[in-house]
């Protein structure tokens, strides 16, 4: 479904990934877990067009997508929930779920997709007037995963969904997310919180200072020495 | 008599919002200072007086002609200036709408000469209302009407229209827009065009009771800076309630102090403003 390939990419013509591959197919979770700066999110940034890639290529449902503009790089049905939640906090919380299907043409389409993704999260629908600055910072995270949902998107990314959160929002958005898999819509997940990522993923990538180092179903890499070491402080 | 000042600084201060409006979104939307917002309405002006003079249009009838022209010109103004110096450091993008706003003027005064030039016979001209010991100039009352009305438009196109949501969604946070599939280039360039065609409506109903001459928008680009800087940026109703402090302030002190003072009052205002509430008094 979505295929990288030997991507490079950075800032400034400065690269920060090197030779990055990977994919994820349909109906999978996929974690790519790696420490702070590892790149991780710059590999995101890339997938959605936000930066342009330096080499390499990305291939999203046979389709070439890496010199496609990011606004409609959504249309094609990748989401991008950014790191940091991001919502537009002057905005209401239903504004912002509206933009979130801002490439959605059909109204009634887009009042199904509100109530399907209400009924995900029904805190929103609660205080869905109020603005989005309001709520608490796992509130916020539920919203830019529900607003990322509102496109129909067939793949979800989800940046570093557990910063700044408490362990027990970070497992109820962990549910969540599994539950989202569930209905159908592939997840990739980015996280420096290496343990609880690969425990909930089919497969994973462990990045470091911008390169794959190792991969494999969570239990291989959940039990393999280098991550043991390098990540579960074992 | 202070009714009288009251009435007419509100007038006026209302006609300064629909002024302002445009500034206000554009500094909040796309963070620049347009220096050639003021020079907006002078091109909107000479539009209003040459479509009286050469084909006898009064200003109400050929407001929407200079309200689309200077719509494409704004639109012009990004795609052509703008878009180039967005994102140039430090002081590139203001001298740039500087020097735009010297081009203006310089072209206008090239093509049209320095003279101040008059509309001098439009369906308002001369007309007054008389309510009680107060009197109100016609020219005056329907520009501040059709401010007002613009105004309200244009905030609720801002709150209530898809565009215009997505409008606010660029302004607060650009990459995340980007991830919403919003094209924030022509969010960009409509946000412009629309603070362009706001000008151009505010010049044309300012027309006909203010002479045409290449320098006539420049106050009214000063004050709708001072306007924005107290409405807050990007903020719609701020520039309404900034307009009238302006508009009234400008008004007493003209009726108190004597008229050469009436800016120091203005400006004098916006210093303490700023000293106490830089984001403005209604500001974000
Ligand atoms: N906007 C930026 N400009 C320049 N360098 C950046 C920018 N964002 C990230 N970097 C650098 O790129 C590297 C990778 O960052 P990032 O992709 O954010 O890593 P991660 O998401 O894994 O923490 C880091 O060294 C970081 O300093
Ligand atoms: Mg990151």
């Amino acid at each position: 479904m979505l295929r990288v390939k030997n991507l490079k990419a950075g800032y400034d013509g400065v690269p920060v990934i090197f030779d990055v591959s990977f994919e994820v197919r349909e109906g999978e979770l996929v974690s790519i877990v790696g420490s702070n700066g590892a790149g991780k999110t710059t590999i995101l940034r890339a997938i959605s067009g936000l930066i342009k890639p330096l080499a390499g290529e990305i291939e999203f449902m046979g389709e070439r997508i890496d010199r496609i503009p990011a606004h409609e790089i959504v249309e094609r049905g990748i989401a991008h929930v950014p790191e940091g939640r991001h919502v537009f906090g002057k905005m209401s919380i239903r504004d912002n779920l509206l933009m979130g299907a801002y490439t959605i043409k059909s109204e009634a389409e887009i009042r199904k997709t509100y109530e399907e993704v209400c009924d995900i999260f029904p805190r929103l629908r609660e205080r869905e007037s109020q603005k989005a600055e309001t709520l608490s910072g796992g509130e916020q995270q539920m919203l830019a995963i529900a607003r990322g949902l509102m496109s129909r998107p067939k793949i979800l990314m989800v940046d570093e969904m557990s910063l700044g959160l408490m362990p027990i929002l970070v497992d109820k958005v962990l549910d969540i997310l599994r539950e989202i898999r569930n209905r159908g819509t592939t997840v990739l997940l980015v996280e420096q919180k290496v343990q609880e990522a690969l425990e909930m993923a089919d497969r994973g990538y462990v990045l470091q200072t911008g390169r794959i180092i190792t991969s494999g179903t969570n239990k291989e890499l959940l039990e393999s020495d280098l991550v043991k070491k390098a990540y579960l402080g074992m | 008599m202070i009714e009288q000042v009251a009435v007419s600084g509100l007038l006026m201060g209302l006609i300064y919002a629909l002024v302002a409006v445009g500034l206000s979104l554009t500094w909040g939307v796309l963070d620049i200072i347009n220096f050639a917002h003021g020079e907006y309405l002078m091109l909107s002006m000479y539009t209003a007086f040459w479509l009286y003079t050469l084909f006898n249009m009064d200003p109400y009838v050929s407001l929407p002609l200079a309200a689309l022209l200077i719509f494409v010109i704004g639109y012009l103004n990004y795609k052509i200036v703008i878009k180039k110096v967005i994102d140039a450091p430090g002081l590139t993008a203001l001298l740039a709408t500087f020097g735009l706003s010297l081009l203006f003027r310089n072209l206008a005064q090239f093509f049209w000469t320095p003279n101040i030039r008059f509309i001098s016979n439009t369906i308002v001209t001369d007309k007054k209302i008389e309510l009680g010991s107060v009197v109100l100039g016609m020219p005056q009352l329907v520009a501040a009407i059709g401010s007002i009305i613009m105004v309200f438009v244009i905030y609720h196109f801002i709150t209530k229209t898809k565009i215009g949501k997505a409008i606010q969604a660029t302004a607060q946070d650009k990459s995340t827009a980007r991830l919403m599939g919003i094209n924030t280039e022509k969010i960009y360039a409509l946000t412009l065009a629309i603070a362009g065609a706001a000008a151009g409506i505010a010049g044309s109903f300012m027309s006909t009771f203010y002479p045409v001459y290449p320098e006539s928008g420049m106050m009214y680009g000063l004050l709708g800076f001072v306007i924005v800087a107290l409405g807050g940026f990007g903020n719609i109703m701020g520039a309404l309630y900034g307009g009238i402090i302006i508009g009234l302030a400008e008004a007493f002190g003209a009726y108190f102090l004597g008229t050469q003072f009436k800016y120091a009052v203005v400006f004098l205002i916006y210093l303490v403003v700023i000293q106490f509430k830089p984001r403005g008094l209604f500001g974000w």
